[in-house]
Formats: C-alpha cells, sequence, structure tokens
C-alpha cells in the first residue's frame, strides 16, 4: 500500500536527534519504521509514525525542516529469496528505487521502498506477487 | 643601515614644511589634470589656493575604491599616457578591477621606497633575494624586484608557487633573504620539514612578508620554522604597492614613506582625525606621484600612528600592524572575498535562502571558506542526491564569482541568527 513517511532534515549537531523524539513523545506519536541516511554535516531522518499530519505539524512548529513522501510498504515472507523476488518483479517492470529500509518480524518482513510511481509500483506488485 | 637618512629622519617641523609643499602641489596638480578632482572640489567650493598647508588635508574630497572603478581604467590618470611607463591591476572583486599607472619618476620613487624597506629589516647588498611574491599585474613581484634591484642586492625572481623549485634556489644559489606572502612563507618552512632539509643548510637569515594580515604569533612560527628574523612590509596598489610602510629591527611599528605616502587615522563613523595610539581608518594622500596622485584614499585597513622617533634612528611616523578592516572584506588564500557577493550568489538561485553563515579557518596554512547556508523548505527532498544536486549547484555558482574553493554546508532553517540591525555574517577562526 502507499503510505506517508515523514521526511526530516537533521543538522549533524549533539542532541538534536533526541529533541525530534521529545516533540513526538509529547505528541503522543508512535514511530513504527525509520532509517536515517547521514553525511558529515546532516541527516536525513526518514520515518513512519502513527499520525503523520499530526507529527508534521508539530514539527514544523518547532522549526524543523520537515516534509510528507508517498512510499510504498510491503510485505513479503520472512525467507531467503523473498526480496530478491519482490526487487526482480520490479526490475523487470521497468520500477526503479530510490531507496528502502525494512524490518522483519514473526515470520514477515515489512518494506518501505521509495519509488517515482509509486501507484504504478502498487498495481504490479499486486498483480504478480 | 637606513638607506635615506635625510628623508628618513628629519624632525618634525621639517617633515610638516616637506609634506604641506608637496601637498599644495598636488592639489594644483590634480586640479588642473583629474577632472574627477576637479569636480569633487568644486562641489564643495575649495580651490587649490584654500590648501597652504598639510593641516588643510582634512579640506580635501576621499577616493574610495568605488571612485576608481568608476574611473576605471585610466580616468584617474594625470599625465598623458605617453608618459605612462607601467601599468598593475588589483584583482577585481566585484565587477572591474582597478587599474593604477606609473611614470618613470613614480617607478622611481616605488623603488625608492622599496629599497628603503629592504634597509630597514637590515637587507644589503651582499644579499641574494628570492621573490617568492607574484609577478604580473600584482604589484608584490616587480615592486619587490625593483627595489632590491635599486639597493644592489641579488635578486632571485622566481615569483609564487613552484615550491620544490623554490626549495631547490633556497639551497643551490643560497638565498639569504625570502620576500612573499606570510601564508606562503609558513607553507614553504613546512616543505622543507617534508623534503627533510637540514635548517642548517640554508643561508636565510631575513623574510620580509607582506599582503596579507598576519599575527605576532604567526610571525614568531614562521621565525622559528625558518631559523629567520621576520619583517612585516604593508602597501596596496593604489597607493603604490609593497614599500608603503615596513618594519625595522626593534620590531614596534612600520616606518611609513611619508615624504611620499601621507598618514591619516580617522574614526571609521565620523571620518574626523583620530589621536595618535587610537585605531581608525587608514587613509592615505600621495604628495608626490605623477601619474595617478589619490587625495586621502581610504584603505579600509584599520591602524593607528605612533609619531615618536623610533630606537632605530628613524624619525618617519610609524603605523601599528594592520588590525582589521572597517568593511567587511575577508582575504582569503590572498584572494578578496566580500560577503555581500555571497549573498548575491545566492539570491540567484532560488534553493537557497539568503541567509548565510561564512566561517573561515585555518588548516595547516591553508585557509578554508565555508558557507552555510539555510535550505528553502520547497526544495527539501528527502532524497540524498536531491540535497548533494543542491549543494553542487550553490557550490559552482559561489566558486564561479569569488574564484576560490569553497565548502558548502546545507543547515536547518531558522537556524542561522536573524538579526534587525547589522547581521553577524561571518565567523573568521583565523588567528590573525
Amino acid at each position: 500500500m502507499i503510505i506517508k513517511q515523514l521526511t526530516v532534515f537533521l543538522q549533524n549537531k549533539s542532541g538534536r536527534l533526541e529533541e525530534l523524539t521529545d516533540i513526538l513523545a509529547k505528541n503522543n506519536i508512535n514511530i513504527s519504521a525509520l532509517s536515517i541516511a547521514e553525511t558529515e554535516e546532516y541527516g536525513i531522518m526518514r520515518m513512519i509514525v502513527s499520525d503523520h499530519e499530526k507529527a508534521l505539524e508539530a514539527l514544523k512548529a518547532a522549526e524543523f525542516t520537515v516534509k510528507t513522501t508517498d512510499v510504498v510498504s510491503i510485505q513479503c515472507p520472512d525467507i531467503p529469496g523473498a526480496l530478491h523476488e519482490t526487487l526482480k518483479t520490479l526490475t523487470n517492470n521497468g520500477i526503479d528505487v530510490s531507496y528502502m529500509y525494512g524490518y522483519s518480524n514473526g515470520g514477515t518482513a515489512r518494506l518501505i521502498m521509495k519509488i517515482n510511481n509509486p501507484e504504478k509500483a502498487m498495481e504490479i506488485i499486486e498483480n504478480n506477487l | 643601515m637606513i638607506w635615506n637618512e635625510p628623508k628618513e629622519c628629519m624632525s618634525r617641523d621639517e617633515r610638516k614644511a616637506d609634506q604641506s609643499k608637496k601637498l599644495i602641489d598636488v592639489v594644483k596638480n590634480v586640479y588642473h589634470n583629474v577632472p574627477f578632482y576637479r569636480k569633487k572640489m568644486q562641489e564643495t567650493g575649495l580651490e587649490p589656493g584654500d590648501v597652504k598647508n598639510i593641516e588643510d588635508i582634512e579640506k580635501l574630497p576621499f577616493t574610495t575604491k568605488n571612485d576608481l572603478r568608476e574611473n576605471y581604467p585610466f580616468g584617474l590618470f594625470a599625465v598623458p599616457k605617453s608618459e605612462i611607463v607601467r601599468v598593475h591591476a588589483s584583482s577585481g572583486t566585484t565587477g572591474k578591477s582597478i587599474v593604477v599607472g606609473y611614470s618613470r619618476k613614480d617607478i622611481d620613487m616605488f623603488s625608492e621606497v622599496v629599497a628603503r624597506a629592504y634597509c630597514c629589516t637590515g637587507v644589503t647588498k651582499e644579499d641574494i633575494v628570492q621573490i617568492a611574491y607574484g609577478y604580473g599585474l600584482f604589484t608584490g613581484g616587480l615592486g619587490m624586484h625593483y627595489g632590491a634591484e635599486k639597493l644592489g642586492a641579488t635578486v632571485i625572481p622566481v615569483s609564487g608557487g613552484n615550491t620544490s623549485k623554490q626549495l631547490d634556489l633556497l639551497q643551490d644559489f643560497g638565498s639569504t633573504v625570502l620576500a612573499c606572502t606570510p601564508s606562503y612563507a609558513a607553507y614553504l618552512s613546512e616543505a622543507i620539514d617534508e623534503a627533510k632539509i637540514d635548517k642548517k643548510d640554508l643561508k636565510l637569515r631575513i623574510g620580509i612578508f607582506g599582503a596579507e594580515p598576519w599575527s605576532n604569533e604567526m610571525r614568531s612560527k614562521i621565525e622559528a620554522g625558518l631559523n629567520i628574523t621576520a619583517y612585516d612590509i604593508y602597501g596596496l596598489s593604489e597607493i603604490i604597492g609593497p614599500g608603503v610602510s615596513c618594519s625595522c629591527e626593534m620590531q614596534d611599528g612600520l616606518h611609513i614613506a611619508e615624504d611620499h605616502f601621507y598618514p591619516e587615522i580617522l574614526n571609521t563613523e565620523t571620518l574626523k582625525a583620530e589621536n595618535p595610539g587610537t585605531i581608525g581608518e587608514l587613509v592615505f594622500t600621495t604628495i608626490t606621484k605623477e601619474a595617478m596622485p589619490l587625495l586621502r584614499y581610504r584603505t579600509r585597513d584599520l591602524a593607528s600612528l605612533n609619531y615618536d622617533a623610533c630606537k632605530c634612528g628613524r624619525t618617519n611616523v610609524r603605523m601599528s600592524k594592520i588590525q582589521g578592516r572597517s568593511d567587511d572584506m575577508l582575504i582569503i588564500r590572498g584572494v578578496n572575498v566580500f560577503p555581500s557577493q555571497v549573498e548575491s550568489a545566492l539570491l540567484e538561485i532560488e534553493e537557497a535562502k539568503p541567509h548565510y553563515m561564512l566561517v573561515v579557518d585555518r588548516v595547516g596554512t591553508m585557509d578554508t571558506l565555508e558557507i552555510q547556508v539555510e535550505i528553502d523548505d520547497r526544495y527539501f527532498s528527502d532524497e540524498m542526491v536531491e540535497l548533494n544536486k543542491v549543494r553542487q549547484k550553490i557550490k559552482r555558482k559561489v566558486e564561479s564569482i569569488l574564484g576560490i574553493s569553497v565548502i558548502i554546508n546545507l543547515v536547518e532553517h531558522k537556524t542561522i541568527a536573524r538579526s534587525e540591525g547589522k547581521a553577524q555574517r561571518v565567523i573568521d577562526k583565523r588567528k590573525i
């Protein structure tokens, strides 16, 4: 399915990430998945949260540089080769992945993928997997 | 040794009489030969005859870098072009460069004041002078060259850069004097260590460094690194080039060749004269130049003046080391940088906001310029590739305008302090 991801620009300075989680905690927002891409000077934090609209509002109010992005979330079996099958299907249908992150827990794996055309990707996944 | 004792050691009264006479002449000259000055004087109802002695200098109009730019290239020349024997130009930071012309007599005077500077530092005709200032439009190389020849020293006109060649010459020719920028001297000192050259094998004894502000701490470091005594030489092409002033063995200020360049120190707000010893903007009037005399040229350099006779025997006024700038110009790796140039570059890039901070630092002997830029929310991307594209775009734009390489750092929205008054745009971590 297509879900909203929250993306936050984080300057690489001590305590900045903690300031962000503090705001989310105070607003009773739960994080279900996250990844951080970092450079020497800054990072991009991407996360899936329980209430992205509320989180967006709260972080903007606290002067964070933040936006929401559509990402594709899919489930696949937690077995060797399952991710490969998924990516092969996407590749064969001309779909490229900009970035992804995922986790597995109790027999299933969940993947979050940034794809330029999420609707088309969903259609392909639903028809093929 | 003093190169020209009558000129460098006259009493303050003699000095005043000499300067008064020369000022009267130069005012007449520019009034009749430079339309720019005639117009400026007429605007305030000033006639050449109103200037009767050196104290009347405060009646005269100022000249700024912008005036030189607006009269680019030859608009301020006071002699026919056939009388010009050389032209120098300074690097154009915002738009056009500024041009300075010299007559035969000016070149002689230039050589004379540089010869005095060499003498001031203890250089004699027995010395071998390695000139590692750039030769060309920049006045450093040729200025130091002519002065050393006038003195009768042996000149090695190696020019700037080419460090391995510099090291070869230092060893093979036994250079005893090095003339270059202080940062290049520091760099050479490191290069000598890296090449494992034994300093005892070098004959170097004196360094004459200028064209950049530097601290006493840096002087000590260079002196230890090169096993020399280092001296400070000051100048600017608008006035002549190097040799406007130079420190002596007392290391207590720089002796100004005030029989040619009349200095004033003015309060940066009121532009009125400051008392001796007080820091203000250094302003020069060239009282003997033929080709391009300047009245009250505002250098924007901050310094103070000391009229006490020096223990070295010279009586000419001494200026302090340059304490900073009255505008926001930075000198980074020898290149003049104005924060406003960065601002105008950023304004042309829609992804960046015009909120920025320049962080200047010195890593080893190299100056670095980091520009922190706030990213515009609309262009913030969840993809690293896109953010890097924004960064590269800003980097290319800024570098094309400044002419030096920069480090661009994207920072969070509103992290650069907003100010209602004059914004703090520069953090200079260099110790100068």
